[in-house]
């Protein structure tokens, strides 16, 4: 079979139009802009993954959005969140800030809307750490950046009121963005994407552990 | 003969086959084995799974983490290209709030369109992602109107479909198992089925307790080789299509062989305007855009095979006016793009702590159900005791799964705000306790579900589009609240708890209509002319050349996924059409 990406350009005819076809043209084309308008599409102008891309190849058409500052914080942040412990390693080491950043930057609405509350939420945090510790928050200390992160989690806080929101969307996207790599598979106790000559169904211990044995 | 482009077709064919998934991949599989030189059309682009499919990828390999986009609905590895909108090709649908408009991609079980519409625009079509559930028809499923008065029946029995599902099983390799249940016939041709998982089995004890019965699946995957197939190998998603052919995919196990025959011609990029007919009433070929000039060219054959799903053929013949036809080809009697039907579909997710911090094991499996519930009360319902008339069939989701978006999710729900080592814990612990059951069940046609021509919106091409009516009806509805009851059950037995509560109210649980990507019915056969567009072979009542051997055909639409009924019907409507071929009575 010829190659995928070997696809003829679309509406290339060298031949001069009648009235009729250009006619025809004028119709088919503002119809295929209409239809552009996928529903779901946020920014206007940017471009997504398209409805036909290359599946073996991660390509981000995208600009990222996230500054210097704000991918700071997501770091730091993000890490306290998914620590390194002896299953796996911190959200940092497997390119968890770099996702954040690719998925607020995304075009969609869904992605739009979540960058909105976690670029808000980034804010409100820095400027809340400056408030408390006269430091942005990425340049607290550790005790002081956990601090706020338990007022944030705390039942009935002020913190909370500002903040829960921005924790439980942003936390998605950490946990989300650590558990879909490889040493996040290792980490959560994922075990498969490995070819096997034939399906063994459970062994005695999960039986067990079913109470099915 | 093999791949061509527009300008090298031949001067007249045996046969056009418009499509190229399990309708048209069959036709022209069965045609050119049999010595018939045959043009395949497909609206899409050309699609290689051996060179595609993204085996083993991560999520994290892929944009957003694989997850969902408007512009990849099933997610970023779903093989489909094209999904609930196709750029140049819209179709129209009625609001919630009464108002046409444009198809959208939208959530399915919470849809403000009445109708959603899957199309595939790719060589195979919609069989690259489709969910290998091959279940045959019953005797009751022919009949159904016969049976409980309601519906209609079809001019053929399963005795007249069972050799076919025999030779469309043993071609395109089934796992499953003899079970000898009601109005679910076995199969003489079943490969091994995968051993249940974990809490597959837990489900199944569940259901044993219920009194439902709960068996391997049968799907179109193997396990074991088969003309020089490999046996599936139990890792990475169907759902991205298979590079080893494992599972069923039109490009990897009918279109291959037809074109060693060296009697098929392919062209991609081709989509169809119209079927020709000459002054007797006799289609002459096909009229079709060459995407790739904007220009439209004309073939000729014997005969015209449809193809093109059951929409898209309909939509063909009401495109297909002339004198003679001036409301549509073969729609003398009305009946083009009526009698549309979906598959009901409801679910409902919980969680079960017996699941939780279970020893880690490989759950992958063949990355759909291994154990499914078939419908179960046919004499309770019958005899009128369950409200509803038709009935559903129920899976089990869950398990240990490639971790995605919505793995995460569904463990931070049950972590509190917890952070840093506590989530962590929390994750290893909930990660493989999540179930969920959702279910497909039988909708009866009625009056207010078809499609016709939308008045105004053409595509790119300037081909008037199709517009869809659709409304379940209380048989469904009622359904779908049984199956809520049904879920629940399930996951209350297995000792778990329910994520909110089962919806009980009908309209807010199914999904909408054609969401379930089995919309059928739209050229239905019939004993007689008056009664249908097609006959008991897939041939139009009024034009003998012209056949259909998608889902249009279908009279009833079973709890059953119409695939592999599909692949027997189309096998069965050329079988027939050589026959009369070979008589001189057509072509």
């Amino acid at each position: 079979m010829p190659n995928i990406h070997d696809r003829p350009p679309m509406n290339t005819s060298p031949f001069p139009l009648t009235r009729r076809d250009a006619l025809k043209r004028v119709v088919a084309l503002s119809l295929a802009l209409s239809s552009l308008e996928l529903s779901g599409f946020g920014a206007a102008g940017a471009r997504g993954i398209g409805t036909d891309p290359n599946l073996l190849k991660k390509e981000i058409p995208w600009e990222r959005v996230l500054t210097a500052e704000e991918k700071k914080i997501v770091t730091v942040l993000g890490d306290l969140i998914i620590p390194a412990d002896e299953h796996g390693p911190a959200a940092s080491a497997v390119g968890v800030p770099d996702f954040i950043d690719e998925w607020v930057s995304a075009p969609y609405d869904a992605q739009q809307k979540d960058g909105k509350v976690i670029r808000d939420g980034l804010a409100w945090l820095d400027a809340e750490a400056k408030r408390r510790f006269g430091k942005g928050f990425a340049d607290a200390q550790a005790k002081q950046q956990t601090a706020l992160l338990d007022d944030i989690v705390a039942e009935g806080t002020a913190a909370r009121k500002a903040a829960h929101g921005f924790f439980t969307n942003f936390r998605d996207k950490v946990a989300g963005g650590y558990y879909s790599t490889p040493e996040g598979w290792k980490a959560i106790g994922y075990v498969g994407n490995v070819p096997m000559p034939e399906f063994p169904g459970p062994p005695p211990e999960v039986l067990k552990h079913l109470g099915l044995a | 003969m093999a791949f061509i482009n527009a300008s090298k077709t031949a001067t007249r064919y045996d046969a056009i086959v418009i499509g190229s998934g399990a309708a048209g991949g069959m036709s022209a599989y069965v045609l050119a084995q049999a010595g018939m030189k045959v043009l395949m059309l497909e609206a899409g682009r050309n699609y290689d799974p051996a060179v595609e499919t993204p085996m083993f990828q991560s999520n994290a390999d892929a944009p957003l983490r694989g997850a969902a986009t408007p512009e990849k609905p099933n997610g970023f590895y779903d093989a489909t290209i094209g999904g609930w909108k196709v750029p140049d090709e819209p179709y129209v649908v009625r609001r919630k709030d009464g108002a046409w408009t444009e198809g959208q991609v939208i959530d399915r079980t919470n849809s403000q369109q009445d109708f959603m519409w899957w199309r595939a625009r790719m060589l195979g079509g919609r069989t690259n992602h489709w969910g290998r559930v091959s279940l045959r028809l019953g005797p009751y499923d022919f009949k159904p109107k016969s049976r409980d008065g309601l519906g209609f029946d079809w001019p053929i029995s399963y005795e007249d479909v069972a050799p076919y599902y025999d030779k469309a099983e043993e071609l395109i390799g089934v796992f499953g198992s003899k079970e000898g249940l009601e109005n679910a016939p076995d199969s003489d041709f079943f490969q091994p089925p995968p051993k249940p998982r974990g809490y597959e089995l837990l489900a199944q004890r569940a259901a044993r307790q219920l009194g439902l019965p709960m068996v391997p699946s049968r799907l179109a995957i193997l396990t074991q080789p088969l003309n020089g197939r490999a046996a599936c190998f139990y890792a990475t998603n169907c759902g991205r299509g298979c590079s080893i052919r494992a599972n069923f995919q039109s490009t990897t196990v009918l279109i291959p062989p037809a074109l060693e025959t060296g009697n098929l011609d392919i062209i991609t990029d081709a989509m169809a305007r119209e079927v020709s007919v000459d002054a007797a009433g006799k289609a002459t070929g096909v009229s079709f855009v060459d995407k790739a000039t904007g220009k439209d060219v004309q073939v000729k054959a014997r005969i015209v095979i449809l193809a093109a799903s059951a929409c898209e053929s309909a939509r063909l013949l009401l495109n297909s006016k002339s004198a003679r036809f001036p409301d549509g080809l073969a729609n003398g009697h009305g009946h083009v793009g009526r009698w549309l039907t979906d598959s009901t579909g409801s679910a409902l997710s919980g969680q079960i702590p017996a699941l939780e911090n279970a020893p880690i094991v490989n759950e992958d499996g063949v990355s759909n159900p291994h154990l499914y519930i078939p419908w179960w009360p046919h004499k309770a319902q019958l005899a009128g005791q369950l409200g509803f008339p038709r009935g559903y069939y129920t899976w089990p989701g869950g398990g240990r799964t490639m971790p995605d978006m919505g793995t995460t999710r569904a463990i931070l729900g049950k972590a509190g705000s917890a952070y840093g080592t506590k989530l962590k814990e929390d994750a290893r612990r909930y990660y493989g306790s999540f179930v969920n059951f959702g279910a497909r069940g039988e909708m009866i046609p009625n009056e207010k579900s078809f499609c016709e021509i939308d008045p105004e919106k053409q595509d790119k091409w300037g081909i008037p589009v199709l517009r869809f009516h659709f409304q379940w009806s209380d048989y469904e509805l009622k359904q779908v609240v049984h199956q809520q009851q049904t879920f629940a059950a399930l996951i209350e037995g297995m000792g778990g708890k329910v994520n909110g509560a089962p919806q009980l109210d009908g309209a807010k649980a199914i999904t909408a209509g054609g969401s379930v990507n089995h919309e059928i019915g739209t050229t239905r056969m019939s004993a007689r002319a008056e009664d249908g567009v097609l006959n008991a072979h897939c041939q139009a009542w009024e034009v003998p050349n012209l056949f259909v051997t998608d889902g249009g055909p279908f009279v009833s639409n079973a709890y059953k996924n119409p695939t592999l009924t599909i692949l027997a019907l189309a096998w069965r409507a050329c079988d027939y059409a050589m026959a009369e071929m070979r008589a001189g009575n057509i072509g």
